[in-house]
């Protein structure tokens, strides 16, 4: 499919599509854009006015702003070290003959239909919870003070919800990366006596590498903008230990009504996911070359 | 040094048996092709030796130690798969450097074994290329190199040649034949393909639905088949065979006469037949002819004798080269 010709048919059988996917993303956008230059506050209707830069401004004067650029950043990498690790390994374990393997999958794989809403209240009540949770009821069975995960942990509870519900998407995707690799590459590398950690290292992850960086691309874009897990736990607490970007705008927005202060933070969230996105493809990128 | 001996060895897979009893001696040095049709358990045969399969019963022993249980890696035998099983990611040099890097040998010796292996087997310009970016006769070459530089007991081949085109396969099992001369290592090789046998063996295996129909060196197999089996499947083209009231007159349930052994007349010969289709290769050619009672038998004269299609010819076996063979196709 290279010829002048199917390239130019090829173009215009894919112009609808690409209008349509432009109209869906810029209308947004420059709406956004047009927000985040104006002073609209919905307390105050009708009094919009053009205000300049002044609402990025303040929302970089906000002095949770650098606290909430970390925690994004802290809780996107938390989740993806515990996915893609744990991915790899329950995959290997997965890969293996073992009685009952479809059952064993289904349920790995079950996490991921579970609402991030309910799953967060789950987590919320039944595990993590001081008096009634399970891990609360277990250090009480070895006799140890139970731990009060939400105000003590915060990030790190949030990060084990929001990696139990991405851990099964990993683990699918790696999962059939490793059905994929070929026996007799497997049993070439054994003949060339290599034990199982030279097998992994030097055939399994160069195999994976791919399906690898294709998870993490793809989960980083969501994790950018995790939202409800800290809404129904911590609502961005305690202080703002839990407070990403996504929760400051939202704050921002509803809490404040102040529109084009929440638009200057879009923004800025889309300009930080693009600059996320240009760096992981710079790093992992040649990996996604034939 | 890399004898090999297969005393009792069975295999089956799950309630199917592939070999039902396998004896065999593989003295150092030899070049031994197990030959027989697809899906006879040679490959299956090759494995258990390699020790990527475990044998159902049975004892196989390398220079005389019992290695039945031993993993893959331990038996220091090399094997070249059918689909190279290259490392995609790694460089040719990569590839070749593998069992080595493996073995912790130190840099220095894995350096100067890569570049001999590559210079023996006329890698050395593609060193830094990845598998994807060779032809297929030259990823061959790289499977042969990765299993050259353990300087093993013996190499193991999986037909090694039949991803290749036929100029090909016929140019690598010359380089073959040379690298077995040189290096002097024993080599167990598989194939489907007689021709392949013949030409590169010092010994070959028939085998037929798991079972040996016969162990000797090439000609001996040509000239004195054990049985029907053999004598079909070695030689090419086949060997013609007769059932019945002409076997007879020899004494035989079944006569078998090689198309090389048959005398074309235009007169009347033993046999007498019409000529069906007659295929020309230059050196020789080959005649299909019609017989009457005895069904089409071919035959392999020069290649400036011109019959055509239709004319009738007599067919006469040479003197001493008709293969009897007993109801249970023994050669008698
Ligand atoms: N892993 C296996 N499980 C079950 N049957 C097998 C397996 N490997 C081979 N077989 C069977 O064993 C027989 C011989 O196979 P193979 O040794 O590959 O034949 P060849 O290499 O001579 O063509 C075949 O009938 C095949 O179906
Ligand atoms: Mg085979």
């Amino acid at each position: 499919m290279a010829t002048a010709q199917t390239q130019t048919a090829a173009r215009f059988m894919m112009a609808p599509a690409v209008l349509l996917l432009l109209a869906w993303m810029i209308i947004p956008l420059s709406m956004t854009l047009y927000f985040s230059f104006q002073r609209y506050n919905l307390l105050m209707p009708g009094m919009e006015y053009f205000t300049g830069f002044d609402n990025y401004r303040y929302f970089f004067a906000n002095p949770n702003f650098w606290a909430a650029l970390t925690n994004t950043l802290v809780l996107v990498g938390g989740v993806l070290a515990i996915t893609l690790i744990g991915g790899t390994l329950l995959a290997l374990l997965l890969d293996q003959p073992m009685f009952g393997q479809g059952i064993v999958r289904l349920l790995v794989i079950a996490p991921f239909f579970v609402m991030p809403t309910v799953s967060a209240l789950v987590w919320k009540n039944m595990l993590m919870h001081p008096v009634n949770g399970f891990f609360a009821w277990l250090a009480r069975v070895f006799g140890f003070q139970p731990i009060d995960w939400f105000a003590q942990f915060p990030m790190f509870s949030i990060i084990m919800i929001v990696a139990w519900q991405w851990l099964p998407f990993a683990t699918l995707i790696l999962l059939t990366a490793l059905q994929s690799l070929d026996e007799e590459q497997r049993e070439a590398a054994g003949m060339d006596g290599a034990g199982p950690l030279s097998l992994f290292f030097y055939i399994i992850l160069p195999h994976i590498a791919r399906a690898l960086t294709v998870v993490m691309l793809i989960q980083t874009i969501f994790l950018l903008s995790i939202f409800a897990e800290i809404l129904v736990t911590t609502n961005g607490g305690p202080g703002v230990a839990t407070t990403n970007l996504t929760f400051l705008i939202y704050m921002q927005s509803l809490l404040q009504f102040d529109v084009g202060l929440a638009s200057a933070g879009g923004i800025v969230a889309v300009i930080l996911a693009n600059i996320v996105a240009i760096f992981l493809l710079r790093i992992v990128g040649k990996n996604l070359e034939a | 040094m890399g004898s090999i001996t297969l005393k009792n060895v069975k295999k089956s897979f799950g309630g199917v048996t592939v070999i039902p009893d396998i004896s065999l001696d593989i003295e150092d040095g030899q070049f031994v092709v197990f030959v027989g049709p697809s899906g006879c358990g040679k490959s299956t045969l090759l494995r258990l030796i390699a020790g990527l399969e475990d044998v159902s019963d049975g004892m196989i022993a390398i220079d005389g130690e019992d290695m039945t249980k031993t993993a893959p890696a331990q038996r220091k035998l090399s094997m070249v798969f059918q689909s190279y099983a290259l490392y995609p990611h790694m460089s040719v040099r990569g590839n070749i450097a593998f069992p080595l890097k493996m073995e912790k040998a130190p840099k220095e010796k894995i350096d100067a074994a890569v570049n001999n292996a590559a210079s023996i087997l006329n890698l050395t310009d593609y060193l830094d290329r990845k598998p994807r970016q060779l032809s297929g006769g030259q990823r061959q070459r790289v499977a042969i190199g990765r299993a050259i530089v353990r300087q093993p007991k013996a190499f193991l081949f999986d037909e090694p040649l039949s991803n290749l085109d036929a100029a090909l396969r016929v140019a690598m099992r010359l380089e073959i034949s040379e690298l077995h001369n040189k290096l002097k290592t024993t080599m167990v090789y598989v194939t489907h393909d007689q021709v392949e046998a013949m030409t590169m063996a010092d010994k070959i295996v028939v085998l037929n639905a798991g079972r040996i129909e016969q162990y000797g060196s090439p000609l001996e197999l040509y000239q004195r088949p054990a049985n029907k089996f053999v004598a079909g499947f070695i030689g090419s083209p086949k060997m013609n065979f007769v059932e019945g009231a002409e076997a007879q007159k020899h004494g035989a349930h079944s006569i078998g006469v090689r198309p090389e052994h048959l005398t074309v007349s235009r007169g009347p010969g033993t046999w007498s037949g019409v000529v069906k289709v007659s295929e020309h290769l230059g050196s020789d050619t080959f005649l299909h002819v019609d017989v009457e009672g005895a069904g089409t038998m071919t035959t392999r004269t020069s290649g400036d004798v011109a019959f055509k299609h239709g004319e009738t010819v007599g067919l006469t076996p040479v003197e001493g080269r008709v293969y009897r063979f007993d109801a249970q196709g023994m050669a008698v």
